[in-house]
């Protein structure tokens, strides 16, 4: 009861909205590269470029800004905090606090950026077909900068992603942002310097402990902000997903941008999201072997170089979607305790309360949510959900049937889907197979997963390798789970509940729901409508039908019912393997590390041996998240020691969450389901 | 039964006296009537364009208020004949004629204003009583003890907080306690009967070389009671304190009896002050009869003047720095861009060519020479006052810390006529209520760190809300700091709109002000500086004092009215 109880006051702030799935209005896209392709690129380097600006600006140099920040009555305090703390001169702190800044800022430059604005043009026409991007969202967008200070939030699937949106600022003459970027950037030679001159600005990725760094970082990111110098922009992701799947947000750097407004130092903030998906992703098979734990390249220069090889290739379209842009005050509105900040003098740090953390919180979720909402979905990620359910080859003719009635499907549960010219199904399919000829071949009329050299090398090479297109493959099909993840979870629940009841079904997706948490984004606390969604979802293409008790599956449902749930079979079985290993395997206490080792090893005999086929469980992304869902509820316990964390499992409660999950034992009544 | 004096000079539906108002002459021109200000009888060449071009207002578009109260709409009374032989017998006087009963319904808040000119209260007084003593004040308390009876204390009337309002569903008689009647001294030592008005009591110390130093802008007509039931606070109280500085002693008849200190100690530990239950009351205790307050000797010298700065930025700093170094003249005030171009537009015509010659030639030099954009400079007011040595002194401290934040010195012409503008500016909501404009003053009181982003946010928010509520002209949306104190300032927010076009001027204008105030306390801001809580802003109260502050303030209530005999309302 207590849970509902939380779970209700948490509705009670509508930051949450339901969607409107009939009327979803989209803008329409435009192709820039077009006129790139018709006009001098050196002539559009070197156009006049006068962007409009904040309306409260007051314009000054990135150094002086570096003064600013310095002065700054915040950092001043911290430094003679740290001072008092560690008895160091505050003039030595100074001197330090100097350094991180220097290390940290940009350094805005207008050559800089005509150098490339003329590169990446040549780069960009080469590597991709088309770049789509909504003009509308370019104005509204052009409006809120002169209007409040501006935060752009794009997906993160790419290092194209930043480049790619400076490049269309600059294209539509709008001020290129402030861009967080993290540290290994800026030990590549020159490309560093590049980045930074052209508005990048760099940040570790670790910091939590280091006070002055924290203390710095935050104060120049909030003075750029509060001046109207330039929009900021980070990823709330924090890093590339890998797997496509939208990651779930971090909210250092949220909380940092959100802070002026709340401490009212802003009258507004708006918050941008943007969406940007690539038919083809650049790092593709880089992210399969990383997440199959071959370590990740160090970003250097020549690495960048050797990365030229992938010019000759064709990567297709890219979408960039921009979202509304949402004005912080009004989100905040009848939500947020407006003494939280009044007692204490704002140049104090202060932690923010456990109402404004959920608010940030919140406000995170939302913003990815409406990130996920504008992305675009290309025939090829529904050839990817097919294929993964037929391996290892399915019929061309029966693949763009099921492609056509895929699409059907995919646009009942309001996805967003851009079919290329109104081609007939077998057209985009194919051109589909040719774009991504590199995963999978069309051979006598048959579509197989590529499997090159499969049959010569030893068995691990060969589990190693199917891996690898699978997991290349998943990361397409995975966008096709944003959308699809409240009706597939309705789905597995009714499958595994066996019977129809409507309380025991949502049980079981809140079960489901509770534990995909680091999977999938759901917003914080409103599992009942994430529910009521999915059921909308499957009501509305006659899957099913919702009586005051019960559930029903009809006929035509079930063929939508056991494809939803073919496509989220991997996660539901990846998990019990992983609950498996964990039962049988482990000490009481393990390291990251060790987990993911033996759990690789578990997992590959098991595939090696022909007794499961699921082989994303080798993906280190679903094992982290497996076992951050189990810390997140409590069955895992993760310590801090010497040489990072340890985790330890309770086996029982894991035992009995395993036996929930393979439908051994019932599910707990569900709570306060008021359905 | 006599109906006072001054009730005779004022406006029944307005502000101030009967003869001092804006008009359009037949020229079309802005002029100032009457004799009784420095502005009087001085045509404003430049008003009618500020009035167009900062609120799109014009002069064909005018309403008009009606010109004389209609006896027949005003309720009938709720009397209580036993109430009425004892005040006889008494030899208290009253009235229940209609006219003085509608005078004392209201104070100076935008929608009781309007309520004159185009409608009618709801509930009003059923009797008016002027007690002319302490005793007299005593006797009525007693007897609307008896006959279970409302009563509301009444002073000046300038109130802009609703608290004179009279409580809708109150079904008991309402006694309308004017105390203007209580004036004669005791002595010379400013012991004061409350009832005193304002410019009255300065005039009477003033004859013997005294003055409290106490100048509200309300001061023509509010009284010292009514200053300790709200908490006032005086123009000069760099110098003088505010009125809780000022009391030494208060005599406040309760329903529970008399209430006061049994000595005159300038200091007194005994617990917490009872002072503070008095000031600020509101009414909701009883009445305050009579006042020791402290006196000064008249300053020999007083000295304006005025200081130009770049931009607000600056000009706030400046004053932060004058408050830290404590050398705040007598008063210092801001005023933002907005403000300093709307007292331009009240300039007189110049009399001669030579004055616009110099006019001209000092705008010349500030703004081309000096290089201050017209849209951006805002200029502080200031008034020196004490020996002449000495107030030069401190004249030239003040200018040495106003060049740091390159502020340019600005003569004490334009010094004096800030000043004086605060009198008459209340008369100019009254020309625009002629013309669809509407419009109202609000303040706060705020930590300096918050000071800019307050007024910003505030001005802001004001712009936004019009905007979303339809109002088709761009709002007047003004501030000036008009205190300063060691930890803060006092901001003071002019607003006003023209409604042409909106079909509920006054409903959307209460909106606009809740979120200006809510605006206010999101910004760290308080819910009053010197206005008082009255009815309009009681719905904040909780936030501003927490539960149990709360709690407190009705468990004094509960003791010392339980029967609710002040039952106007406020506060609580």
């Amino acid at each position: 009861m207590a849970m509902a109880a939380a779970e209700s006051s948490r509705l009670g702030n509508l930051l949450y909205s339901q969607k409107d799935f009939t009327s979803k209005k989209r803008d329409e896209f435009e192709d820039i590269l077009e006129e790139r392709r018709q006009s001098s690129d050196l002539r559009y380097a070197m156009k006049c470029f006068t962007p409009v600006v904040y309306k409260g600006l007051s314009p000054c140099k990135p150094s002086a800004i570096k003064n600013i920040v310095l002065q700054s009555e915040q950092l001043q305090y911290v430094i003679k905090q740290l001072s008092k703390e560690t008895g160091e001169s505050p003039d030595i702190i100074q001197e330090e606090a100097s350094e991180i800044l220097d290390e940290m800022s940009h350094n805005l430059q207008l050559g800089a950026i005509r150098i490339f604005a003329f590169s990446l043009s040549k780069i960009f026409k080469r590597l991709f077909q088309r770049v789509r991007l909504n003009e509308e969202g370019i104005q509204r967008l052009q409006q809120a900068i002169q209007e409040h200070p501006v935060i752009l939030l794009p997906s993160h699937r790419s290092y194209i992603d930043f480049l790619m949106l400076s490049y269309l600022l600059y294209t539509y003459d709008l001020s290129l942002p402030a861009i967080a970027a993290g540290m290994d950037f800026m030990v590549m030679k020159m490309i560093g310097e590049l980045l930074r001159r052209s508005g990048a600005f760099f940040m570790r990725r670790t910091f939590s402990g280091n006070k002055l760094y924290w203390a710095v970082f935050a104060e120049y990111v909030k003075t750029i902000l509060k001046n109207g110098y330039a929009p900021i922009e980070f990823f709330l992701e924090g890093t590339r997903s890998r797997t496509a799947k939208t990651l779930t947000p971090k909210f250092g750097l949220l909380s940092i941008v959100m802070e002026p407004f709340l401490k009212r130092e802003v009258f507004d903030t708006y918050l941008v999201p943007i969406s940007i998906i690539y038919e083809r992703i650049l790092e593709e098979s880089l992210y399969a072997h990383e997440l199959l734990g071959v370590p990740k390249p160090k970003e250097t220069t020549s690495g960048l170089l050797k990365a030229r090889k992938i010019l000759s290739e064709d990567f297709g379209s890219i979408h960039v979607y921009f979202g509304q842009p949402v004005s912080l005050r009004t989100l905040s509105s009848e939500r947020i305790n407006r003494c939280t900040y009044n007692l204490i003098p704002r140049h104090l740090p202060q932690k923010p309360s456990e109402e404004i953390q959920d608010f940030i919180s919140d406000v995170a979720y939302k913003m990815e949510l409406l990130q996920i909402e504008n992305m675009v979905l290309s025939p090829w990620i529904l050839i990817a959900a097919i294929l993964l359910q037929n391996l290892p080859s399915i019929d061309f003719a029966l693949l763009a049937e099921k492609t056509l009635w895929l699409k059907d499907l995919t646009q009942a549960f309001g996805g967003f889907l851009e079919w290329p010219d109104n081609l007939c199904a077998k057209k985009a399919v194919r051109s589909s197979l040719a774009l991504h000829s590199n995963i999978v071949n069309l051979v006598n009329d048959q579509v197989v997963l590529n499997d090159q050299g499969m049959e010569a090398g030893t068995t691990e090479e060969v589990v190693f390798k199917r891996a690898l297109s699978i997991l290349m493959c998943g990361a397409y099909r995975n966008q096709l789970l944003n959308v699809f993840v409240r009706p597939s979870l309705v789905a597995v629940a009714l499958q595994m509940t066996h019977n129809f009841r409507k309380e025991e079904v949502y049980g079981c997706f809140a079960f489901l729901r509770g534990i995909f948490s680091d999977e999938f984004i759901f917003f914080p606390g409103i599992a009942l409508k994430d529910f009521e969604e999915g059921c909308f979802l499957l009501t509305k293409c006659d899957a099913i039908q919702v009586t005051a008790q019960e559930i029903l599956v009809t006929e035509k449902g079930s063929t939508i019912v056991s494809f939803l749930t073919a496509m989220f079979k991997p996660f539901v079985e990846g998990y019990q393997i992983i609950y498996r290993y964990l039962l049988k395997e482990t000490n009481e206490a393990f390291v990251e590390k060790q987990f993911l080792s033996g759990l690789g090893n578990f997992g590959f005999q098991l595939l090696a041996a022909g007794s499961s086929h699921c082989y994303e469980v080798l993906s280190s992304d679903m094992q982290k998240n497996a076992l951050a869902a189990l810390v997140r509820l409590g069955i895992a316990r993760k310590m801090k020691t010497n040489n990072g964390f340890t985790y330890a499992v309770s086996k029982e409660a894991l035992n009995k969450t395993a036996e929930m999950f393979e439908s051994r034992i019932p599910i707990r009544k569900p709570v306060a389901a008021r359905l | 039964v006599s109906c006072p004096k001054m009730q005779e000079l004022l406006k029944w539906n307005g502000w101030g006296y009967n003869d001092s108002k804006f008009i359009f002459n037949k020229k079309g021109v802005a002029e100032f009537t009457g004799k009784r200000y420095r502005l009087g009888g001085l045509v404003l060449p430049l008003l009618k364009e500020w009035m167009e071009k900062t609120l799109g207002a014009s002069i064909e578009h005018k309403t008009t208020s009606r010109t004389s109260l209609n006896t027949s709409d005003v309720p009938p009374p709720i009397e209580n004949q036993e109430f009425l032989q004892d005040l006889r017998t008494a030899k208290i006087s009253y009235s229940q004629e209609a006219e003085d009963r509608v005078f004392r319904a209201h104070g100076h808040c935008l929608h009781e204003i309007l309520i004159l000119r185009e409608g009618m209260f709801k509930r009003i007084p059923d009797v008016i009583v002027w007690p002319v003593c302490h005793d007299d004040v005593a006797k009525i308390v007693e007897l609307a003890c008896k006959h279970n009876l409302c009563i509301i204390p009444y002073g000046g009337g300038t109130s802009v907080s609703s608290a004179l309002e009279c409580p809708a569903d109150e079904r008991r008689t309402i006694v309308s306690l004017d105390t203007s009647q209580m004036l004669y001294e005791k002595n010379l030592t400013a012991h004061v009967e409350a009832g005193i008005i304002g410019q009255d009591l300065e005039r009477q110390l003033g004859e013997s070389g005294y003055c409290t130093g106490h100048e509200p802008d309300s001061m023509e007509f509010s009284s010292l009671g009514g200053w300790v039931a709200t908490r006032a606070s005086g123009m000069k109280k760099n110098i003088y304190g505010n009125i809780e500085d000022l009391v030494v002693h208060i005599k406040m008849v309760t329903p529970r009896g008399v209430i006061e200190k049994g000595c005159q100690g300038p200091r007194m530990s005994t617990g917490p002050d009872i002072h503070n239950f008095i000031l600020g009351s509101e009414g909701i205790l009883g009445v305050v009869t009579e006042v020791t307050i402290k006196i000064r000797p008249i300053p020999e010298y007083q000295k304006y003047g005025s200081v130009v700065f770049l931009n607000f930025e600056q000009g706030v700093a400046c004053l932060r720095e004058i408050a830290k170094q404590r050398c705040a003249p007598a008063s210092i005030r801001l005023v933002d861009n907005t403000q300093f171009q709307f007292g331009h537009s009240l300039k007189p015509q110049v009399s001669s060519i030579f004055t616009s010659f110099l006019d001209g030639l000092k705008k010349f030099y500030i703004t081309k020479f000096k290089g201050f954009d017209p849209n951006q400079l805002c200029v502080a007011t200031l008034l020196f006052e004490g020996d002449r040595e000495k107030v030069l002194q401190h004249e030239k401290q003040v200018y040495d810390i106003a060049a740091k934040f390159s502020g340019l010195a600005a003569g004490e012409d334009n010094g004096q006529r800030g000043y004086m503008l605060t009198f008459v500016i209340a008369y100019l909501r009254d020309l625009g209520l002629d013309y669809y404009v509407i419009g109202e003053s609000f303040e706060t009181s705020v930590p300096w760190d918050r000071v800019l982003d307050l007024c910003r946010n505030v001005k802001e928010r004001i712009v936004k809300e019009c905007k979303e509520r339809g109002v088709q002209f761009a709002p007047l949306s003004t501030c000036r700091v008009t205190q300063t104190y060691d930890a803060g300032a006092c901001v003071y927010f002019y607003f006003a709109f023209n409604y042409r076009g909106i079909s509920d001027p006054i409903h959307v204008y209460e909106q606009i002000e809740i979120a200006a105030r809510d605006e206010i306390l999101a910004n760290g801001g308080s819910l009053s500086h010197h206005h008082g809580v009255g009815k309009l802003r009681k719905r904040w109260m909780k936030e501003s004092i927490s539960d149990v502050g709360l709690g407190m303030l009705k468990s004094v209530k509960e003791y010392v009215d339980p029967n609710n005999i002040f039952g106007n309302k406020n506060l609580l």
